[in-house]
């Protein structure tokens, strides 16, 4: 893969796509053995910048960068320099002139991965940035589905909740399609941010040329969930952000729930063997039920292990990329 | 440039299993029997050639010795000076390796880096009670103190020409061919 900085997947092709996939797959055996531990990254030095609160993202990628045999190091915004007021860019430059190869950053602000990736010459991979994106989080998702489902080229993926301030849903959204999977979202209208179907339609357009049609909608909305179920492949809920609900942009969270939370009945509309993924936290009882988050349908659980091996594969990857000095 | 080479066969269809037969035998009587024994392939041809190898030691013994692949990429120590990452393929390992007797099987034995990380990449697994290496060709030019135990056939080289392996599930049909480069 020829390229420095994984930032979202809106610019990345079908066989980049693959490549990942396919790399994650010899990384899944790898860490089958008794001995966890590859080489090819010995040497390197990894940062984990973590701007905003994250377990699973963080825990994941520095166990991926430890299995890769990188040397890791871990800051977060509280304790750093970034306290007494240093601008972002600075302190990502003095980790790059500490001998940082790859910069790893969560950060609240979207946009903000752009911008130090500009400036370094370090790799820099988005592990999210505000409402934008989490390319990680949804290669690991594609994975599963494959993993689990043998294809994604045509199946009916339905992402329900908050779109409107999920960088998750916007990452999958770009994999998903570019895939040539029916994406279909549901939500509250108030969540569904408006004209996304043919943003996305232009997106992929511009990506991939003559291949995607302009008026072909690969993506589609939906604001029934019992009707978006039907024949779904892989229904995958988006958690509610009890913090970023301040504006009232539904009026409960008990209605929301009743229309938009995946209880048993509405996974038993979806295509039998259907797949119920959800990118955590999870909030139990509002926008999935305890049975079916933890039912037979359930890859969660999938999702959280898939995480390393997703993230062993982009690292691996990345290094060998056009990027400066790495 | 494509001018500039030219071709010769080393040894065809009947000479590599004529080799591949007597590599078995080699096998079997030096571990007296097949317990214990895993064929590990190196990717890409090894594999095929393991395969091959067990075939042939099922016909002699009557026992389906098994196979492994292997794929070293990430144990190579040339990573940094390849730029692009290579592709790394799943490896498998059919048993346990632990006290295990592991025959590494390869088409071409040159440098012995890859064998190197092979060695690397196969402790990983487990801690063998013994590994040996057999190649279908020994072109020469080791950089490392490796040397197999199972030589298909020898075949002096010079730097500037190329071994080539080609077999039937990988390049139609089997044969061991001498590229001459233009030279440098």
């Amino acid at each position: 893969m020829r390229r420095k900085d994984v930032l979202d997947l809106d610019d990345f092709t079908v066989d980049e796509l693959n490549e990942v996939l396919d790399t994650t797959e010899a990384m899944k055996e790898v860490l089958s053995r008794p001995i966890k531990r590859v080489p090819p990254l010995r040497g390197k030095t990894i940062v984990n910048c973590f701007f905003e609160a994250s377990t699973r993202t963080r825990v994941s990628f520095e166990l991926a960068a430890k299995n890769l045999s990188a040397d890791v190091v871990n800051i977060s915004a509280s304790g750093s320099s970034v306290e007494k007021g240093e601008s972002l860019v600075d302190t990502t430059r003095t980790l790059q002139a500490l001998g940082a190869d790859m910069v790893v950053m969560r950060h609240p602000h979207a946009g903000a991965p752009y911008l130090v990736a500009r400036e370094l010459d370090a790799c820099v991979i988005n592990a999210g940035d505000g409402w934008h994106a989490h390319p990680t989080q949804a290669l690991l998702d594609l994975f599963t589905v494959r993993e689990r489902l043998g294809s994604i080229e045509g199946r009916k993926v339905v992402i329900v909740g908050d779109v409107l301030h999920s960088r998750v849903a916007r990452s999958n959204i770009w994999g998903f399609a570019t895939l040539g999977a029916e994406v279909v979202l549901c939500g509250p209208p108030t969540l569904i941010p408006q004209g996304i179907e043919t943003a996305v339609a232009e997106g992929l357009h511009r990506k991939m040329g003559n291949g995607v049609h302009k008026e072909h909608a690969a993506v589609r909305v939906q604001y029934d969930l019992d009707k978006a179920c039907e024949d779904a492949d892989v229904l995958m809920a988006l958690r509610i952000q009890k913090e970023r609900q301040a504006g009232g942009l539904f009026p409960s969270i008990r209605e929301y729930s009743r229309l938009y939370g995946l209880t048993r009945e509405r996974v038993a509309k979806a295509k039998f063997g259907t797949l119920v993924m959800h990118p955590g936290p999870m909030n139990e009882g509002i926008e999935i039920m305890p049975d079916v988050a933890h039912g037979p349908q359930s890859v969660i659980e999938d999702q959280v292990a898939n995480g390393v091996a997703v993230r062993m594969a982009l690292l691996y990857l990345i290094a060998g990329g056009q990027g400066g000095k790495v | 440039m494509s001018a500039a080479y030219e071709e010769k066969q080393i040894l065809d269809e009947d000479g590599i299993r004529r080799a591949l037969t007597r590599i078995a035998h080699e096998i079997l009587e030096r571990n007296q029997g097949t317990d214990g024994l895993i064929l590990v392939g190196l990717r890409r041809r090894g594999v095929q050639l393991a395969e091959h190898l067990a075939g042939l030691i099922a016909q002699f013994e009557g026992v389906q010795v098994p196979v492994g692949e292997l794929d070293v990429t990430m144990f190579r120590d040339d990573l940094d000076l390849r730029g692009t990452r290579p592709i790394v393929h799943r490896s498998s390992m059919p048993a346990g390796v632990t006290d295990a007797r592991i025959v590494l099987v390869d088409d071409v034995l040159y440098t012995g880096r890859t064998v190197r990380a092979a060695l690397e990449a196969i402790l990983s697994y487990g801690r063998p009670r013994q590994i040996q290496l057999a190649v279908l060709v020994d072109r020469g030019h080791r950089e490392l103190p490796i040397r197999a135990d199972y030589v298909g056939k020898n075949i002096p080289t010079a730097h500037h020409e190329q071994v080539e392996v080609r077999l039937r599930e990988v390049d139609g049909q089997d044969e061991v061919v001498l590229v001459r480069g233009a030279a440098g």
